[in-house]
C-alpha cells in the first residue's frame, strides 16, 4: 500500500515538474520586486512567502470560477531565481489538466488588488509577464477648473473696463449738477452776476480769443 | 565731422528751446508720467520680456557658456547703449511719438515711423498669442494633479493613447490638447476654441491696462514689471535646493573660449542685444516723449542697459537650475530603467546592481554575455544630451519647464507662479508694443481727433483680436514661428539702421549734442560721439548683411508635429509651401520697403504739386 502511495506521489511530482517549465504554454512568469517597493521594510523571500503566493492564486481561481475548489497544491511553481521570479501553471482540482491561459489571466485580473495587498506590493512591483494592469483613468473633474479661473479673470476685467468708462461720465454729471445748484442758489438771492449775464448773451465768435499766442 | 545732409525747414518743424521751456511750465494736453519710477519701470518692463527667459539662456549655453557674456556685454555697451540714448534723446527733445518724430526731422522720413508701427503691429499679434497660450496654462494650473501629468487612456484601457505613449505627457498636452496641431501650415483645420477664448482674455487684459494710455498702463507696470523679479527670486531659492541644479548652472557657465572665434557667436549676441532692447519698435521714443524736458536721458540709458544685462544673467541662472534638475531626474530614471532591465534579463537579486556600481556591472556583464546584453537593448544615458534638449522658445516654457515643475512637490503652486511671471513679462512688453501702434495711428490722423483714447485702444485691440484668430487655428503654432522668424528680424534691423543714419546725418549729430546739452546740462562725451557716428551703425550694418546672407542661403523649412513621422516624437523638418514666399514678403519686405517707398511717393507728390502750382498762378494772372 505504502509503495503504491509513494509511486503515485512521485508520479504526480514528476508530472507536475513536466507540467511547469519555463516558457510553458499555459504558464505565466511572475516577478517580485520587494526591495524596490518596500526599501528598508522589505521582507526576505522564503518558502512561506511562496506558500502565500500559491494560496492567494488559489483564492483568485476559486473566486473567478465561483466555487471550484482550487487548493494550494493546484498551483505549480518552478524555475525560481535569485531575482525572485518564477514560472507557474495552474491545474484543475484533483487532476493534472492544465487550466488554460485565458482563464488564469481573467482570474488574476479580477483579484489583482487582493494578490498585491497580500504582499504589500503594487501592479508595478508584482509583475505577471503578459498580463497588463488595467490603468486607472486620468483624474478629470466635472467642471474644468480652467473655465472657472477664466470666468473670474474675465469678470474682473469687464467690471474694471465698465468702471473706468462709467466713472468719468458719473463725475461729469455730478459736477454739472453741482454747477446747476450753485446757479440756482445765486438766482434765489436775486443777484444777477456778470457770469449769468454772459451765459444769457449771444456768443460772438469774432471777438473770441482762442489763440494764446498771436501768429507772426 | 561736418557731414550733414541738407535738411531745409527743420527749425520750423520742431519746437525750439524757448518753446520747450514754455511747454514745460504749462500743463499741456500731452500725457505725463506720474513719477520717474513709473517711466523706468515701464521701460524695464518693455525691454525685459519673455525672450530674456527663453532665448538668452539658450544662446548663452550654445555659444560657449560663460564666455558668451564677453561678446554680449561688449555689444550691449557698443550697440545697445548708443541706440538707447538716441531713442530717448530724440523722443524727449521732439516730444512726439515715432511717426511725429521722424516726420518732424524730415517729412520724407515719415516712412520710418510707419514701418515701426507696422512692425510693432505684426510682432504684437504673435506675441499676444504666446500670452494666450501662457494664460491657458495658467488657468489650467489651478488643479492638482496638473493636467499635463496624465495621458488619456485608449479604448480598451490597457495602455495610453499611442501619440502620448510615444512622446510624453507634456508634449501631448501642448501639441494635442492645447494646440491640436495639424501636420502642416497649409492644413489649417478649424478654430481651437480654448485658444480663441484665451486670446479674447489676453486682448481684453491688454485693453484694460492700456485703456487710458500711460495713465493706466503706468499703474499696471508696478505689478507687471516688479512681479517677475520676485518670482525669479523664489524660483532661484527653490531651484538651488533641487537635486542636480548645480549641474545645470555649471553647464550654462562653463566657458568655452574657442566659441569666441566663431562669428555666429558675435552675430547672435548682437542680434540678441538689439531685440532685447526693443529698439526700432517706436515704443521707447513715445515713452520718453512724455518725460519732462530736463530729464537725464543719458543716465536712464545707462541704468536700463545695466538692468537688462543683469536681469538676463539672473534669469539664465534660474532657468538652468530647473533645467539641471530635470536633466538629472531623467538621467536617474534612465539609469534605473537600465538596471531593472539588466536585473530582469539576468535574473540577478535586486540589490546587486545599484546606481553607483552600474557602470562596472554593465561592463562586466557585457564582457561575459555580450549577446544577451545586446538583446536587452540598453539605452545609453547621456547627461550632456539631456541638458541640451529643447531649451529654447516655446519648447522651454511649455515642455521642459512644465515637466520639471511636475516633479517638484506642490507643483500647482509652482506652475501658477511660473506662468504668472511669464504673463507679467509678456504684458509689460505688450504695453510698449501697443504704444508703438496706437500713438502713430493717432499721429497719422487715421482716427478722428474727437475720439477719446479709450475708443482708440478698444478698436486697435478688437481688430488685432480678429487678425489673431489666424493663430487660433490648428496650424497656429507654425504661423507663430513664421512671424517670429520673419516679422521680428530683418525689418527691425533696417529700421534701426535708418534711425541711426537719420539722427546722425540728417538731423545732425551736432544739433543732437546741443539738444542733450540743453536737456541734461552737459554734452555727450567722446564715447557717445564715436559710437553714435561710427561703431553702432557699422555693427548694425554688419549684422543686417550677415542676416540677409544667411536667410537667403537657408532652405525654407519648418518643424512640424507629425504623429505619422518615422522618428516621432522628434519634430519633422518639412519645406514650406510655395505660397509662403508671399507671406514672408508681406511680413519682412513690406515694413522694410515702406521707408523708401513713402519717400518716393512723397517726392512724386511734391513734384506734381509744384508743376500744378505755376499753372494755377498763370490761370489766375490771365483771369
Amino acid at each position: 500500500m505504502l509503495e503504491k502511495i509513494l509511486l503515485l506521489l512521485s508520479l504526480s511530482f514528476s508530472v507536475a515538474e513536466e507540467l511547469c517549465k519555463p516558457g510553458a504554454a499555459e504558464g505565466y512568469k511572475v516577478r517580485f520586486s520587494i526591495k524596490t517597493a518596500l526599501g528598508d521594510q522589505a521582507y526576505p523571500w522564503s518558502k512561506n512567502e511562496m506558500f502565500l503566493f500559491r494560496a492567494a492564486l488559489a483564492f483568485a481561481m476559486r473566486d473567478y470560477t465561483n466555487g471550484e475548489e482550487f487548493g494550494v497544491s493546484d498551483i505549480h511553481p518552478c524555475d525560481e531565481t535569485e531575482r525572485v521570479s518564477f514560472w507557474f501553471v495552474v491545474t484543475r482540482p484533483n487532476t493534472t489538466d492544465l487550466v488554460d491561459k485565458g482563464t488564469v489571466e481573467m482570474a488574476i485580473k479580477k483579484s489583482r488588488n487582493r494578490i498585491n495587498g497580500a504582499f504589500l506590493l503594487t501592479d508595478q512591483t508584482l509583475e505577471f509577464d503578459g498580463i497588463y494592469p488595467t490603468l486607472a483613468a486620468p483624474v478629470s473633474p466635472d467642471t474644468p477648473p480652467w473655465l472657472i479661473v477664466f470666468g473670474v479673470v474675465m469678470g474682473a476685467v469687464s467690471v474694471g473696463i465698465i468702471a473706468l468708462l462709467v466713472y468719468p461720465l458719473v463725475q461729469r454729471k455730478l459736477k454739472k449738477n453741482k454747477d446747476a445748484d450753485d446757479e440756482d442758489s445765486d438766482e434765489e438771492t436775486g443777484v444777477k452776476t456778470a457770469e449769468i449775464g454772459a451765459n444769457d448773451g449771444i456768443y460772438n465768435s469774432t471777438f473770441s480769443d482762442d489763440e494764446r499766442f498771436t501768429q507772426m | 565731422m561736418r557731414l550733414v545732409l541738407p535738411n531745409p525747414g527743420l527749425d520750423l518743424r520742431i519746437p525750439n528751446y524757448e518753446d520747450l521751456e514754455k511747454m514745460e511750465k504749462e500743463d499741456g494736453d500731452r500725457p505725463k508720467w506720474d513719477n520717474k519710477v513709473q517711466y523706468i519701470l515701464t521701460c524695464v518692463g518693455f525691454c525685459i520680456g519673455i525672450g530674456n527667459v527663453w532665448r538668452f539662456p539658450y544662446l548663452c549655453q550654445t555659444h560657449g557658456g560663460g564666455a558668451f557674456l564677453i561678446p554680449y556685454i561688449i555689444l550691449l555697451v557698443l550697440e545697445g547703449l548708443p541706440l538707447l540714448l538716441l531713442e530717448f534723446g530724440i523722443g524727449q527733445r521732439l516730444r512726439k511719438g515715432s511717426v511725429g518724430v521722424w516726420s518732424a526731422i524730415n517729412p520724407y522720413l515719415t516712412g520710418v515711423g510707419i514701418a515701426s508701427m507696422l512692425v510693432s503691429l505684426l510682432i504684437g499679434l504673435y506675441y499676444n498669442t504666446l500670452i494666450a497660450w501662457i494664460m491657458w496654462y495658467l488657468f489650467n494650473s489651478f488643479q492638482g494633479p496638473l493636467p499635463w501629468t496624465q495621458c488619456p487612456l485608449n479604448d480598451n484601457r490597457t495602455a495610453f493613447i499611442s501619440e502620448c505613449q510615444q512622446s510624453s505627457t507634456v508634449d501631448y498636452y501642448f501639441y494635442r490638447v492645447t494646440l491640436n496641431a495639424s501636420a502642416s501650415i497649409a492644413d489649417s483645420g478649424g478654430l481651437q476654441w480654448p485658444i480663441v477664448i484665451c486670446l479674447l482674455a489676453a486682448w481684453t487684459v491688454v485693453c484694460i491696462c492700456y485703456i487710458r494710455g500711460i495713465s493706466t498702463s503706468g499703474k499696471a507696470v508696478y505689478v507687471t514689471a516688479l512681479l517677475p523679479y520676485v518670482v525669479l527670486a523664489i524660483f532661484l531659492i527653490r531651484g538651488l535646493t533641487l537635486k542636480g541644479a548645480m549641474n545645470g548652472v555649471k553647464y550654462l557657465f562653463t566657458p568655452d573660449v574657442d566659441e569666441l572665434m566663431n562669428p555666429t557667436t558675435w552675430l547672435d549676441a548682437g542680434a540678441q542685444v538689439f531685440y532685447a532692447f526693443s529698439l526700432a519698435w517706436g515704443g521707447l521714443i513715445s515713452f520718453s516723449s512724455y518725460n519732462p524736458v530736463h530729464n537725464n536721458c543719458m543716465q536712464d540709458a545707462v541704468i536700463l542697459t545695466i538692468i537688462t544685462g543683469l536681469t538676463s544673467i539672473y534669469a539664465a541662472t534660474v532657468t538652468y537650475t530647473v533645467i539641471g534638475f530635470r536633466a538629472t531626474g531623467k538621467y536617474d530614471t534612465c539609469i534605473s530603467e537600465n538596471i531593472r532591465t539588466l536585473l530582469n534579463g539576468f535574473e540577478l537579486p535586486e540589490d546587486s546592481i545599484t546606481a553607483s556600481n552600474y557602470n562596472a556591472a554593465l561592463h562586466h556583464l557585457n564582457s561575459s554575455y555580450p549577446d544577451t546584453v545586446f538583446g536587452l537593448d540598453i539605452k545609453t544615458c547621456d547627461m550632456q544630451k539631456l541638458l541640451s534638449e529643447g531649451v529654447e522658445g516655446t519648447g522651454l516654457a511649455f515642455i521642459v519647464f512644465t515637466e520639471a515643475i511636475t516633479k517638484m512637490p506642490g507643483s500647482p503652486a509652482w506652475s501658477v507662479l511660473f506662468f504668472i511671471m511669464l504673463l507679467c513679462l509678456g504684458l509689460s512688453t505688450l504695453f510698449g508694443n501697443i504704444e508703438g501702434v496706437v500713438v502713430p495711428l493717432k499721429d497719422l490722423n487715421l482716427f478722428p481727433k474727437k475720439w477719446p483714447q479709450e475708443s482708440l485702444t478698444g478698436i486697435t485691440c478688437l481688430v488685432s483680436f480678429i487678425i489673431c484668430l489666424l493663430f487660433a487655428q490648428q496650424s497656429g503654432f507654425y504661423w507663430v514661428t513664421l512671424f517670429d522668424n520673419f516679422a521680428g528680424s530683418i525689418p527691425l534691423l533696417t529700421i534701426g539702421l535708418t534711425e541711426m543714419i537719420a539722427v546722425v546725418y540728417i538731423y545732425g549729430i551736432d544739433r543732437f549734442n546741443e539738444d542733450i546739452k540743453f536737456m541734461i546740462g552737459k554734452k555727450p562725451c567722446i564715447f557717445w560721439q564715436i559710437s553714435l557716428r561710427f561703431t553702432s551703425p557699422l555693427i548694425l550694418l554688419v549684422i543686417l548683411v550677415f542676416y540677409l546672407v544667411t536667410q537667403a542661403q537657408q532652405e525654407l523649412t519648418y518643424l512640424v508635429w507629425d504623429p505619422d513621422y518615422e522618428e516621432f516624437p522628434t519634430l519633422a523638418s518639412v519645406p514650406y509651401p510655395s505660397w509662403i514666399n508671399v507671406v514672408i514678403f508681406v511680413l519682412a519686405g513690406i515694413p522694410s520697403l515702406v521707408v523708401p517707398v513713402y519717400a518716393l511717393c512723397r517726392l512724386v507728390y511734391v513734384r506734381c504739386k509744384k508743376k500744378m502750382k505755376p499753372e494755377k498762378e498763370k490761370a489766375r494772372e490771365i483771369a
